[in-house]
């Protein structure tokens, strides 16, 4: 089987201050891998490099297109890598207003993805965005108020549905259920494993919530001062954390 | 007045701003920067607009200036005027006997000829600005060819009122490629767009020039379940009778009583001349 | 089916000066197909970490885990992963589920992760919880409401959804009335029939005579305890 995504040496440097250095993984179709570290441990700054928002220094990020098979990401022309922004990659910021038109309605914000790839049918349009609302559980009787008039989780869950609906099949979060109340989070989170299965997406998920990676990750990496310290099966690194970091990390949380 | 150079503007501004008019003539809809002058008017009054037809302007032409479609507003009277002072060229309110027409909001009903030139005042050149306001992002869009957000706008119309209510500056694509902003005409006058003339257009303020060459493909971007349509009021003028011109309305008195007119005065006086009459016309000749 | 090949397990506290304490060694055991194996041994012996180490929770320090072929001790994730989904299962003692998810498809979960059809994933787990004495009128609300031994049996409900050829039981009987333990003893031996090697802990002495085959006693592998 051909991975979907293959990082290869990934470094980002920020003048002599390491972003990022040595990151290697290779991430198959429909695994879901949780990226966890401290602020400031470069797991955002990886990310961004993968999806394209930030250019490594070094390092390859191939992913098995649909057409051509793998492709170097960090090379390739930046029409295509925008349009895999669009249509093959999702990336669900932390804050929902960096990922969401805060200006225009819930239905438009669904639909931009498809009018970006050419959907020329505004029925069609609204009858997806619709159907998107009711699978993040917003009442479609919302699909003409604006982002601005949501609640927080549902913001997030909009931005979810904004980024879904062209079916990609890698989606990048930062930090998804960040500055969601707990019951929020929990409802998000469901609602985010029951997608990633029923639609066989991977997705690589930054987080420092050990608990959100413990739900929806397959696998994990933890990083501290932009190095990978230790990686492995979700269950075995926070039940059995080889690395002194990762061992603070997991004996540092709260019990409830 | 001798103190002017010719048109107001230095050769060497002239020179700069036909070389963004052509640069905009060869990438059609292509938004060119140039060096926007500081005029003797305030910016929105057509600051671009002035600036390209001074450095467009020869002694030979002659120059008519409408806003709004009529010859007689203020902003069509002094930007004549000041033509009139800087460059000494024959100024008409004939459509058919100007070289360079200036407009701010509409184009002549009269179909333009190859040896006419029209020149559009635009006071915000970036059709994308409304949705999104880095023009940083918006420049990238349009060399990447992503559009979809204008299509956003239109969604959000037709979500909202049930149509595509945008009903002026309504976003074209040109020659099959670049979206322009066709400036603040009516959407009336979009088919228009596609015509004999050469069709620039000067945004003074945001340092823009661009253009339309003559015969270039220009469609109104729409949906396939809800496409374009140029509309205008659904009456006749009352003056000349016309059917087929873009009117104003024209409120009439306190109890709310109103009249449609051509908004282009000239279409609206030579049919008149020529016989033809308005319903109102026809009442007060009786 | 499940073969361990002289493992060792130690846990380093690099938070606590770095101490090493070594936890288990020298640990050799096989489970054919069809085999029910009992670890036994005191409290704190090393059971769990032993099942642990099986199912890829615990990584081995040495030694070969060997499950359906599969190196369990050097495997990558994903075979972990997919030996999890179509080999090995693992009934532990406690429920963890994803809140809001219904009863009926916490226990169908299994069985559509291996690509079984919706609604004969359904009737197997309907049926499952209907012999564990489940009243259908809970299956649509989520376990995390339950009592400990609704709980407990909702969690052998889905152990026992997918015919996995292995299995992992920790106390499988512990808090069940008698009705329940011997529907549970029955899913046992349901398992071993159809051929399932089975590793289990079971406190449970009449339990563990009537299903386990033989019994490995994990006091031989813990370090400083081995006679």
């Amino acid at each position: 089987m051909t991975p979907l995504l293959q990082v290869k040496g990934i470094e980002k440097r920020y003048g002599a201050r390491i972003g990022c250095t040595d990151v290697n993984f290779d991430l198959y179709p429909g695994e879901v891998m949780g990226i966890v570290g401290e602020s400031g441990s470069g797991k955002s700054t990886l990310l961004n490099c993968m999806a394209g928002h930030l250019e490594p220094d070094a390092g390859q990020v191939i992913f098995d297109t649909r057409v051509d098979g793998p492709v170097d990401t960090v090379t390739m022309s930046e029409p295509e890598r925008r349009m895999l922004g669009r249509t093959d990659w999702a990336f669900v910021h932390q804050h929902a207003r960096d990922g969401l038109r805060m200006s225009v309605s819930a239905g438009g914000n669904i639909g931009e993805r498809l009018m970006a790839v050419g959907d020329r049918h505004y029925g069609d349009i609204r009858d997806k965005a619709i159907d998107w609302l009711g699978r993040v559980e917003i009442d479609e009787a919302r699909v003409d108020d604006r982002p601005s008039a949501f609640s927080g989780g549902m913001q997030q869950r909009l931005q979810i549905a904004r980024n879904l609906v062209t079916g990609p099949r890698l989606v990048f979060m930062d930090e998804p259920t960040g500055g969601l109340d707990v019951s929020v989070q929990a409802r998000l989170l469901d609602l985010l494993r029951g997608l990633v299965r029923e639609m066989g997406l991977s997705a690589i998920i930054v987080t420092h919530d050990l608990a959100v990676v413990r739900l929806l990750a397959d696998r994990l990496m933890v990083m501290k001062n932009g190095h990978v310290v230790e990686a492995g099966l979700t269950d075995q690194v926070l039940d059995d954390p080889q690395h002194a970091y990762t061992q603070l990390l997991v004996s540092s949380v709260l019990q409830v | 007045m001798s103190e002017y150079n010719f048109a107001y503007l230095d050769e060497q501004t002239k020179r700069m701003i036909r070389r963004a008019i052509l640069k905009g003539l060869a990438v059609p809809g292509y938004q060119v920067p140039f060096a926007s002058r500081e005029m003797p008017m305030p910016y929105g009054w057509g600051t671009g607009g002035v600036q390209v037809s001074a450095a467009t302007l020869t002694p030979d032409d002659t120059f008519k200036v409408i806003d709004q479609g009529a010859d007689d507003t203020t902003n069509a009277v002094s930007i004549r005027k000041f033509f009139e002072n800087t460059a000494r060229v024959a100024t008409t309110e004939e459509t058919e006997k100007a070289t360079v027409i200036q407009t701010r909001h509409r184009i002549p009903e009269a179909k333009l000829r190859e040896d006419q030139i029209i020149v559009y005042q635009v006071p915000i050149p970036e059709p994308l600005r409304f949705l999104e306001p880095r023009e940083t992002e918006t420049r990238k869009m349009h060399s990447l060819e992503e559009y979809g957000l204008m299509h956003v706008k239109l969604y959000e119309d037709i979500s909202q009122h049930g149509a595509i209510s945008t009903a002026y500056a309504y976003p074209v694509k040109v020659s099959g490629r670049y979206v322009m902003d066709p400036s603040p005409i009516p959407k009336f006058d979009n088919p228009k767009l596609e015509m004999d003339a050469i069709q620039l257009f000067g945004a003074g303020r945001e340092q823009r020039i661009y253009a339309v060459p003559p015969h270039t493909k220009v469609v109104s971007l729409d949906f396939e379940d809800y496409p374009f349509e140029a509309t205008k009021a659904d009456h006749p003028c009352d003056l000349c009778g016309a059917e087929d011109s873009y009117l104003d309305e024209v409120i009439m008195d306190d109890a709310g009583s109103r009249m449609f007119v051509c908004s282009d005065t000239d279409y609206c006086r030579s049919r008149r001349e020529a016989g033809h009459v308005g319903q109102l016309a026809e009442e007060n000749a009786a | 089916m499940i073969e361990l090949i002289d493992v060792s397990k130690s846990f380093t506290l690099h938070n606590q000066g770095g101490v090493v304490i070594p936890v288990m060694e020298g640990a050799s055991l096989k489970a054919e197909p069809g085999e029910c194996i009992a670890l036994t041994g005191s409290s704190g012996a090393g059971k769990s970490t032993l099942m642990r180490v099986i199912y890829g929770n615990y990584l081995a320090a040495s030694g070969q885990v060997l499950v359906g072929g599969v190196d369990v001790a050097k495997a990558e994730p994903r075979q972990i992963l997919s030996l999890r989904r179509d080999t090995l299962g693992y009934v532990s003692q406690f429920l963890r589920v994803v809140p809001r998810v219904p009863t009926l498809d916490v226990v169908a979960e299994p069985l559509l992760a291996v690509g079984c059809d919706n609604e004969a994933a359904r009737g197997k787990a309907a049926g499952l919880l209907e012999r564990l004495n489940i009243r259908e009128r809970l299956w649509t609300l989520s376990p995390t409401t339950f009592s400990g031994g609704e709980q407990q049996r909702v969690n052998i409900a889905r152990g026992f959804a997918h015919d996995y050829p292995a299995m992992l039981l920790d106390e499988p009987t512990a808090s069940l009335d008698a009705q329940n333990r011997e529907t549970v003893l029955s899913l046992i031996e349901e398992a071993k029939h159809r051929g399932a090697a089975i590793v289990g802990i079971f406190h449970d002495l009449e339990a563990r005579e009537r299903v386990c085959d033989r019994e490995v006693n994990v006091s031989d592998f813990t370090p400083g305890l081995a006679a």
